[in-house]
C-alpha cells in the first residue's frame, strides 16, 4: 500500500547530489539529478551496507564511498563489480514544495 | 590462460578474461585452500565481530562454475618454464598460452634476536589465530606503526586488550601519510588507551616480552610484527623474469616475457600520470583494476594501466583515504570539510595536483578525495586558494 512521506523540501538537495533520509528505522538515499528530477533508493549499498549518501553523484550514477560500487540511481541498476545486486528504488513525487517518497 | 594466485587480483582476472571475450580454458592455481576472499576485513571487522568470522568470498564455487574457471586450490606452483610455456604444480605440469602472476606480497619478517616470537597477519587463518588471542586484558605488543599495526591496535582495544604500539621512526605512518593526518591518528590511539612508543627500535624479543633499543622491557602475551610487506617474486625470479621492487612490468602489465603478465601487490609498473616513475602498490582497488587490465591484454588487448592510486584505512570511527602520490607533492593545501574532517591537496613544485589525503569520521571525506582523484586523472590543477575555499565546490572545478 502506498505510504507517502516527506523526505525534504524542494531545493533541499543540490543538483547532482544525494542526501541521507532516515524514517522509521529505515535509511534511504534521496537524489536530485542534473536535470532537476528527484529519485529515491535504499540508503545502504547492496555490497557491504555502506551509506550511499556519503558517496559521489556524477550524472545519473551514485558511487559507494567505500568500495566504489556504482549504481544508476534512477532504476537502481548495479553497474558492475564489486556490486552485483541492484538497489531497491522508491517512487518519488514533488508536491507543495516537498519531495515525497513512497516507502510503502 | 593460467592465473597463479587466488587473491583479489586472481579472482578479478577470471572475470576480466571472460569480459574480454576469452572463451578458452581458464585455470587458477592458488597456494591457499580457500576460494578467493577479501583481505581488508582481516585486520578489522573479522577480528572485532562478536561472531566467529568467516571469510568474505569474492568468487564462490557457483560463480567459478558459471565463468568456466578451473580452480586448483591449496596447490603451490613450484616453477615456471617460460620457454616451454608450462608451470609445475606438484607432480603435474600445466601448459599455458598466457600466464598471470598474481602472487601478492608476504609480511616482512623482523631480524632481531628472538624474531620468531612475533606473529604476522596476511591470511584468514592468521586472523582466526589473532582473534583467539585478543582476549580482554591480554597484553598485545605491536611492532610497526603502519596501517596493519594501527588497524590491529584499533581492533585489539575494541576487544578489551592492553596495547603497546612500537614504531622505530619518529612518528607513525611516516611513509606516504602527511604529518597532520598521522597526528590525528596518533591522538585517537592515545585516547583509546594505546601506549604509543615512537622513535623506539627493537633490541630483542622473548616469548613474553619485547626489549626496546633503549633498554626498556615491555611485557606481552602476544607480539605482532607489522613492518611492511615484500612482493612475492620467487617464481618470477627463478624463471628469469626482470625484477625491480616486484615483478617488473610495462604499462600493459606485461613482464619481460611477452606471454607472462603480473597484477596486484607483486607487480611494479611505470605510471604515466607520475612521469613514468616505477611504482608498486599494495592496495585493494589496484589489485582489481590491474587484474582487469592485465586480463584484457592477455586476451589480445593493448590497454595501459593509468588508474590513480587509491587506498583507505579504518581505525575506530575514523577513516582515512589517500589518492595519487602525496609524496610527490611540494606544497599542501588544506581544505576543511567539517569540524573533524579535512582534506589535504598535494601540489608539486609546478602547481600540478599530484595527491589528496584526508581523514574524518565515517566516510565524511570520501567524495572529496574522489573528486580530487578525478582531477588528477584528468590533469586538472586548480589554484591553491580555490582548492582551499570550502565555498567552491570541487565538482564544479572538475567539470570546469
Amino acid at each position: 500500500m502506498a505510504q507517502w512521506i516527506e523526505a525534504c523540501a524542494v531545493g533541499g538537495i543540490d543538483e547532482e547530489d544525494v542526501m541521507r533520509f532516515d524514517h522509521d528505522g529505515r535509511t534511504f538515499a534521496i537524489y536530485r539529478s542534473p536535470d532537476d528530477k528527484y529519485y529515491a533508493t535504499d540508503g545502504l549499498c547492496t555490497h557491504e551496507k555502506i551509506h550511499l549518501a556519503d558517496g559521489l553523484v556524477m550524472d545519473n550514477i551514485i558511487e559507494c564511498p567505500k568500495h566504489n560500487g556504482r549504481f544508476d540511481y534512477r532504476n537502481g541498476a548495479a553497474k558492475g563489480a564489486p556490486v552485483c545486486i541492484d538497489l531497491k528504488t522508491y517512487p518519488v513525487k514533488v508536491e507543495g514544495g516537498k519531495v515525497m517518497i513512497d516507502v510503502g | 590462460m593460467v592465473i597463479v594466485g587466488g587473491g583479489m587480483a586472481g579472482a578479478r582476472a577470471i572475470i576480466g578474461l571472460r569480459a574480454a571475450g576469452w572463451d578458452g580454458p581458464v585455470t587458477l592455481v592458488s597456494e591457499e585452500a580457500l576460494m578467493p576472499y577479501d583481505r581488508p576485513p582481516l585486520s578489522k571487522a573479522a577480528i572485532t565481530s562478536d561472531e566467529e568470522p568467516s571469510p568474505v568470498i569474492l568468487l564462490d564455487a557457483g560463480m567459478a562454475a558459471s565463468l568456466k574457471a578451473d580452480m586448483r586450490l591449496g596447490k603451490p606452483v613450484t616453477a615456471i618454464d617460460a620457454a616451454g610455456h608450462t608451470i609445475r604444480v606438484g607432480d603435474e605440469t600445466l601448459a599455458y598460452h598466457k600466464l598471470l602472476l598474481a602472487t601478492g606480497a608476504k609480511p616482512r619478517q623482523l631480524t632481531c634476536p628472538g624474531a620468531e616470537n612475533a606473529i604476522t597477519l596476511r591470511d584468514f587463518s592468521d586472523t582466526v589465530a589473532l582473534r583467539a588471542k585478543f582476549q580482554p586484558g591480554a597484553r598485545i605488543a605491536i611492532i610497526g606503526g603502519g596501517f596493519i599495526g594501527l588497524e590491529l591496535a584499533s581492533s585489539a582495544t575494541k576487544r578489551g586488550c592492553a596495547v603497546n604500539l612500537i614504531e622505530a621512526l619518529p612518528r607513525i605512518l611516516m611513509r606516504g601519510v602527511p604529518q597532520e593526518i598521522a597526528a590525528v591518528v596518533h591522538a585517537r590511539h592515545v585516547a583509546a588507551g594505546v601506549e604509543m612508543l615512537t622513535g623506539t627500535g627493537i633490541a630483542a624479543l622473548a616469548a613474553d616480552a619485547v626489549t626496546l633499543a633503549d633498554g626498556r622491557t615491555i611485557a606481552a602475551d602476544v607480539i605482532i610484527a607489522g613492518i611492511g610487506a615484500v612482493p612475492e617474486t620467487k617464481l618470477a625470479r627463478d624463471a628469469g623474469l626482470e625484477l625491480d621492487n616486484g615483478i617488473a612490468c610495462d604499462t600493459h602489465l606485461r613482464t619481460s616475457d611477452p606471454d607472462i603478465f603480473a597484477a596486484g601487490d607483486c607487480c611494479s609498473f611505470p605510471h604515466p600520470l607520475f612521469g613514468n616513475k616505477r611504482i608498486r602498490l599494495e592496495a585493494w582497488r589496484n589489485a582489481q583494476d590491474q587484474a582487469s587490465v592485465a586480463a584484457e591484454n592477455m586476451a589480445g588487448g593493448s590497454k595501459s594501466y593509468t588508474a590513480v592510486p587509491w587506498f583507505w584505512s579504518d581505525q575506530y570511527e575514523l577513516s582515512l583515504q589517500i589518492a595519487g602520490m602525496p609524496g610527490d607533492g611540494a606544497e599542501i593545501v588544506r581544505r576543511t570539510l567539517g569540524p573533524e574532517a579535512f582534506l589535504l591537496c598535494h601540489r608539486d613544485g609546478n602547481g600540478r595536483l599530484v595527491g589528496a589525503s584526508g581523514i574524518g569520521p565515517g566516510n565524511s571525506i570520501a567524495r572529496d578525495v574522489k573528486l580530487v582523484e578525478m582531477m588528477i586523472a584528468k590533469g586538472i590543477s586548480p589554484g591553491a586558494e580555490t582548492l582551499a575555499d570550502p565555498a567552491v565546490s570541487l565538482k564544479s572545478l572538475l567539470k570546469g
